[in-house]
């Protein structure tokens, strides 16, 4: 005998889907241009738009501003200029804009929801499941959606990226926040601060470590999304590992992963080496209390 | 013509002052008040007593030292004067004014104009330079930037650390953390200062130094301070009048020869045979 009672969700969810599209569709795709328009197209035309030597320049400054270190800018330009040697480089630009796009997305709603959770119990307690859920669903469970949603192209797949790598920037906003010493705090309130001048004078910046590590995985999680957004239409360096794929061809879909490993070093170093700077400051802090009296 | 002399109104008053920490506070209250000890309390409620009927008159001008071992809620007394802690139960007074009745605005205008305050580990902002930490009370309280880096700078000088405005504290040792600390409160010019315990955690020698600079600074400023201390000697060198606690109450309330000489009880004795 069967125990299990028979319960399905998929006809309504379906129902439900269709008449989401159905009846949203249009404003949707305001949604959807506005996104493009607005954010994606600029960005993608001004990075193509530019001389890859110029931005090989601009790459190896800002790599050197971010390490001080002339070897690992160098290195970094040289991990770029590979890339471009492999004839990727067009495809890297349309990469380099989705991602760029995806983690603004992704600061927007990650860092203000960071600190929501860390300010307020209940907010904590009802939006930590739906990380949960975030980080948990498989991609395409909502990729499908998104397409339905907005059609096929670089928008469902900037979207779906965002669900997918806003977590942990949420979770580390909200965990740097809650690791402030607690008597930095206390001291604060002792001068009458009020709950704003608390978080931007004293918490945002104690937890800037913390958030810059946050940031770093969240640009990582983006680029690990860009073979899958390429399933949808997005383009870049994806579209290449996914034909290499589908045509049998390993050498272009090796040649491609490598470019997206590359990137993922360049975008990694450069922005682990911001977090760090900060990161020195803060390690050395006057942690060393006598501690005679908790009360 | 009274020939009495009366003695001046205290600047700070405790009333009754008790704390308990958990969840059935007022049935522990009543249990305090029908005379059950912290214990039944704590064994019937399942809440801590952190304080039970304290009443303390702080004189103004004066250092007034509160004295207990840990966990004795001395650190939790000193906080009720700011209401970094609330009381449970009792009144906390202000030149006589309740503060308990204070709105949010309210309390945040007295923690920037009547009272400031040190702590045991400094509390210093560790990614703002000592002259950013001495001037953050001043730029809390919405003075100018222009004024503020000056008086500070002027604070800075005043509590040996010229030429040190421009470091980080993790660059500084203990005492002149410290240092930065009690510069941070005086800037704020307040009448009222409470030290939570501010040398304990610096060696003997340093822990000296900073007594002599507080007693030069207090001869000059006059301010009403309220010292926490477990070192007796610390308090006999700094205090006017000595609160001994323990367990949450208040066991004796007198200028230091008295403790001296007529110690209330065995603890306070032993307290005072520490001194040799």
């Amino acid at each position: 005998m069967d125990i299990f009672l028979p319960i399905s969700i998929k006809a309504p969810v379906n129902r439900a889907v269709e008449t989401l599209v159905s009846r949203f569709g249009d404003s949707l795709h305001v949604v959807n241009d506005l996104l493009l328009q607005g954010g994606l197209l600029p960005i993608e035309r001004l990075l193509r738009g530019t001389p890859a030597w110029l931005m090989l320049i601009l790459i190896g400054l800002l790599a050197w501003h971010a390490t001080r270190r002339l070897a690992h800018a160098a290195g970094i330009v040289a991990a770029c200029y590979l890339i471009g040697c492999f004839g990727l480089w067009d495809l890297l630009m349309q990469t380099l804009a989705l991602v760029l796009v995806s983690t603004a997305l992704a600061v927007l709603i990650g860092l203000p929801t960071g600190i929501l959770i860390s300010q307020s119990r209940l907010a904590r307690r009802l939006l930590l499941p739906v990380l949960d859920v975030m980080q948990t669903l498989p991609t395409f469970v909502y990729l499908i959606p998104a397409v339905m949603l907005f059609g096929l192209g670089k928008v469902p797949a900037i979207l779906a990226t965002v669900v997918y790598a806003v977590c942990p920037l949420i979770r580390l906003t909200e965990l740097g926040i809650r690791q402030v010493d607690p008597e930095i705090t206390e001291a604060a309130w002792s001068f009458g601060t009020t709950r704003w001048q608390l978080l931007v004078g004293v918490q945002l910046p104690l937890a800037l470590p913390s958030i810059m590590a946050g940031l770093n995985q969240t640009v990582m999680m983006a680029l690990a999304m860009v073979v899958i957004a390429s399933m949808i239409g997005a383009r870049g360096l994806g579209e290449d590992v996914l034909a290499g794929i589908q045509t049998l061809d390993v050498g272009k879909g090796l040649q491609a992963g490598i470019a997206i490993v590359l990137l993922a070093i360049v975008i990694d170093r450069i922005t682990q080496a911001y977090g760090q700077s900060q990161r020195l400051q803060n390690m050395t802090r006057s942690r060393e209390t006598g501690g005679h009296e908790s009360r | 013509m009274n020939p009495v002399e009366i003695p001046p109104p205290p600047r700070l008053e405790a009333r009754h002052i008790s704390k308990i920490y958990g969840i059935a506070a007022q049935r522990a209250l009543q249990l305090l008040r029908s005379g059950a000890d912290k214990a039944t309390v704590q064994a019937e409620t399942g809440c801590q007593v952190g304080l039970h009927d304290v009443s303390l008159a702080i004189a103004a001008g004066h250092t007034h030292v509160i004295m207990g071992l840990s966990g004795s809620g001395k650190s939790t007394l000193v906080r009720h004067f700011n209401r970094l802690i609330d009381p449970s139960d009792g009144d906390i007074l202000l030149d006589g004014q309740n503060i308990l009745s204070l709105d949010a605005a309210g309390l945040r205008d007295l923690r920037r104009r009547r009272i400031s305050m040190v702590f045991q580990g400094f509390g210093l902002l560790p990614h703002e330079t000592v002259q950013g930490n001495v001037a953050y009370g001043l730029l809390t309280r919405g003075e100018k930037k222009a004024t503020v880096l000056d008086k500070a700078r002027r604070w800075i000088d005043r509590v040996g650390l010229t030429g040190y405005h421009d470091r980080h504290p993790h660059e500084l040792s203990g005492g002149m953390r410290q240092r930065v600390g009690l510069a941070r409160a005086l800037a704020m010019e307040t009448d009222i200062l409470l030290m939570d315990e501010p040398f304990s955690a610096l060696d003997p020698l340093t822990r000296r130094d900073m007594q002599q600079l507080l007693i030069d600074l207090q001869a000059e400023l006059q301010k009403t301070i309220v010292f926490i201390t477990h070192d007796l000697a610390e308090a006999f060198r700094l205090g006017q009048r000595i609160a001994m606690l323990r367990d949450g109450q208040l066991v004796q309330d007198a200028p230091p020869e008295e403790i001296r000489h007529a110690p209330a009880d065995d603890y306070v004795a032993r307290f005072v045979a520490t001194l040799g």
